[in-house]
């Protein structure tokens, strides 16, 4: 075991160079390679938001959509239905029960079928229909709504990044979680409030006509400037769908902070119609169910361009532009976890984790040299170098430290020397039987090895665990305490076993050291 | 082997202080339950700031005398002037929530407030996460259990679960009695106490094995000590360097750290003493013998 061959020490020194060429990476002022150890929010400070998409508007919606084409369907080939009713999930109709077969076949056609569509990646129809009695019922099938939910929530992706591009963050990350869910990390953010208020919004803005008769075709909604109530249409004239830009600008006359707002061809022409139909009139600008203002249509509005004022603050109006421009989320989205760390907090927690693991550091250096005298010496060696192999290894992965994370290191510091302890009792247990110092060392370090190995595995599973499972700064913890056993592994079975080789076979007669 | 202590006379009392433990534990996590933090529980936590020295607990916890927060938790977190404020309200109902507290706090203690650090869990996440922090733990036990089963015999095995479980009844119980809260980082704490208690019972375990197939006529119970006393600088010395780095964490690391070395910390004790007292009369208690491990080699 004490042997070494002349190939093995260049490989190992060679490995263990290179780690601490990748540590020193860190430094400031390298300009050699781009890669560094990443710091976690909790050090750096920033943001990290989990939102979850809700789906249910989603599914209500896309039904209603499917009204027009199920009539026609059933007009077209000439089946008699009659109590259509359309309940948020699922859309209820009577059929002559000679009729369903018919209707069944056509509902689940494979081509041009306008009214279910086939979704190849399953192999299956997006609606389900079911009869009982004269009744059908049609609703979304499972698969239906994870195609749904998987639109959405790319378009969602998308859009929130869009958002947050526009924000101007640096180096957020997006992500998708599960299928519902999106994970937004943004570090070293300033205003946190004002990035959820931007992340939170759908954003579906449209133009109605405020109508006198508050009937069916109506509903009442709030202007948000002065709370009062109004009647607006429920046909939308133009949504945000057909914008195309949108900018903050000021009024010339007043100098109140407007958004400026450009239509695509299409929504020129509807606006120009609509508009030129209906002057004197009050046209509501509606976001999200709230009125944003509701001015009289003065003149007809053909250009594709128009103004919205609505009393904003500057920040106000330059949110809403934004908003608009990146387009409307295609379903309500909630912040269900938020955790934010403030740039003064995570310095502080920098300071202290460093501070805490050079003091950590040295009193086990101490102990270890106090103990063991030259292999303390010698474990002392091997326990730097662990720590400088790990840092490296860190900034070849440029894995993200957290502050859970360097109490991982702080830990293997702790943990590492018990390899070489582990080692150095069994060789002195062999040291009482055995005359031959190379033998006991050689057989000490043959012995301990399995039990080394066993008791490391069995750290390396708890790791492999918590990376799992854990999340964020915890992730942090598994990930230096995964990195730590391997280097510890490789520093007391390399490095202190070479050193300690060298010391042995230089000093045979045994009366330089004792352990 | 003249440092020779006889481990196993103490084995029945000291099986008796564990199993004592374990149920004063159980009970104290049954009626007592633990201290969830947001992580678990849903809510919001704050960590503020406040540049006016003066202002005592009692006037924060004044100015948050709001019925919608619901219940309110106000302490003292490190320096002077920073505070940790935890309630039951989702934050994020309302977006422009935080913002608006800022500003009643603030005005209500006419001192500038820097909200250092906001954490909110919805209860959907808060309970999945709990959900998730079991698993983790059951699993790790889980795998532990496997290794130790392909190493070692069944018997070991179930010594080392034994004592893993004890363990960890026995962090969470003091963590019940004292109070002290429970969030992620105590999880990632407890599941490195499996690791680490693991590596030391593997460690006495290697040896018993060892000494199992080196000494044929010598009884069960005398090879543990033996065994035991072989390792014992071993367990003690890594056990040292192990509580040096996690008090210097503990002290030295800050107030985010406390609680996450706090348990490290019990978790060692409590680990070194149970792969001695716990994980080792479990073998014992089976009459492991040298015929258990070639008979279950020849398998």
């Amino acid at each position: 075991m004490l042997s070494f061959t002349k190939l093995k020490v260049i490989f190992i020194y060679l490995i263990l160079i290179s780690t601490i060429f990748f540590a020193s990476l860190n430094l400031k002022n390298n300009n050699l390679l781009d890669k560094k150890v990443n710091l976690g929010l909790d050090l750096q400070g920033g943001s990290y938001i989990l939102l979850e998409i809700d789906t249910r508007p989603l599914i209500n919606q896309k039904l209603q959509t499917k009204v027009i084409p199920i009539k026609k369907l059933l007009n077209e080939n000439k089946i008699n239905f009659k109590n259509f009713i359309i309940s948020p999930n699922e859309i209820s109709l009577t059929i002559d029960k000679k009729k369903q077969n018919k209707f069944k076949n056509l509902f689940f056609k494979q081509i041009k079928n306008n009214v279910n569509n086939f979704i190849p990646e399953y192999n299956k129809f997006e609606l389900d229909l079911e009869f009982n009695q004269n009744k059908a019922f049609i609703k979304f099938s499972n698969f239906g709504i994870v195609s749904l939910n998987n639109v959405a929530l790319k378009q969602s992706i998308e859009i929130i990044r869009r958002r947050i591009d526009d924000v101007g963050t640096k180096e957020p990350t997006i992500l998708q979680r599960g299928d519902k869910r999106i994970l937004v990390e943004l570090p070293g953010i300033d205003n946190p409030e004002r990035v959820k208020e931007l992340l939170g919004k759908t954003a579906q803005l449209t133009f109605r006509l405020v109508s006198k008769d508050d009937g069916f075709g109506s509903e009442k909604l709030i202007l948000l400037q002065n709370g009062e109530e109004l009647t607006v249409n429920k046909r939308v004239v133009v949504s945000g769908d057909n914008l195309v830009d949108a900018q903050p600008q000021f009024d010339n006359q007043s100098n109140q902070p407007i958004v400026l707002f450009t239509l695509d061809r299409l929504g020129a022409r509807k606006f120009g119609k609509i508009t030129t139909e209906n002057v004197g009139r009050r046209l509501a600008i509606v976001l999200d169910n709230s009125v944003i203002s509701a001015p009289q249509i003065r003149e007809p509005i053909t250009g594709g361009t128009g103004t919205i004022s609505g009393g904003f603050s500057f920040q106000e109006s330059t949110d809403l532009a934004l908003l608009l421009r990146s387009g409307a989320l295609p379903a309500p989205i909630n912040i269900i976890e938020e955790r934010t760390v403030g740039p003064d907090l995570g310095k502080d927690s920098i300071d202290a984790g460093v501070f805490s693991l050079i003091v950590g550091f040295i009193l086990v250096i101490i102990f270890m040299f106090f103990k063991y005298r030259i292999f303390g010496l010698v474990s002392n060696i091997s326990l730097i170098a662990n720590l400088f192999m790990m840092v490296g290894i860190l900034t070849i992965l440029e894995a993200t430290l957290t502050l859970p994370g360097i109490a991982g290191i702080i830990l293997t510091v702790g943990m590492a020397v018990d390899s070489n302890v582990l080692i150095y009792e069994r060789i002195k247990e062999e040291l009482k039987t055995e005359k031959s110092i190379i033998h006991a060392f050689d057989t000490g370090y043959n012995k301990a090895k399995i039990t080394v190995i066993d008791a490391n595995v069995t750290t390396l599973i708890a790791a492999a665990i918590l990376f799992i499972f854990g999340s964020g700064p915890v992730k942090g913890f598994a990930v230096t305490l995964g990195i730590g056993i391997i280097t510890t592994l490789f520093s007391a079975y390399f490095i202190a076993r070479h050193l300690t080789s060298v010391i042995v076979l230089n000093y045979k007669e045994g009366k330089y050291f004792k352990l | 082997m003249n440092n020779k202590i006889n481990f196993s006379k103490f084995f029945n009392v000291a099986n008796i202080f564990s199993l004592s433990a374990v149920i004063v534990s159980i009970l104290f996590l049954f009626f007592k339950g633990l201290n969830y933090g947001v992580d678990f529980k849903g809510g919001t936590l704050l960590e503020i700031r406040i540049d006016n020295k003066n202002i005592q607990i009692q006037d924060i916890r004044a100015s948050l005398n709001m019925p919608e927060l619901g219940d309110v938790n106000v302490k003292q977190f490190g320096e002077e002037g920073d505070f940790l404020i935890k309630f039951e309200k989702n934050a994020n109902e309302n977006k422009k929530f935080i913002n608006n507290l800022k500003n009643t706090i603030s005005k209500k203690i006419s001192s500038a407030v820097n909200f250092r650090r906001v954490e909110t869990v919805g209860p959907k996440v808060s309970s999945e996460l709990l959900k998730q922090g079991i698993t983790a733990i059951a699993l790790a036990l889980s795998a532990m259990l496997f290794y130790i089963w392909i190493r070692f015999e069944w018997q070991f095995s179930l010594g080392a679960i034994v004592a893993l479980i004890h363990d960890v009844i026995i962090t969470l119980g003091i963590f019940s009695i004292l109070s002290f809260e429970v969030n992620l980082s105590i999880v990632a704490a407890v599941l490195t106490i499996v690791g680490y208690s693991m590596n030391d019972t593997v460690v006495i375990f290697d040896r018993i094995r060892e000494n199992l197939l080196k000494y044929s006529k010598i009884k069960t119970n005398e090879i543990t000590d033996i065994s035991v006393n072989e390792t014992l600088s071993r367990t003690i010395i890594t056990s040292l360097t192990t509580l040096l780095a996690l008090f210097s964490i503990f002290i030295l690391g800050g107030e985010i750290l406390k609680g996450f070395s706090f348990a490290m910390i019990l978790g060692v004790i409590i680990g070194t003493y149970s792969s001695i007292y716990v994980a080792s009369p479990v073998l014992n208690y089976f009459k492991v013998t040298q015929k258990t491990l070639l008979k279950e080699d020849d398998l």
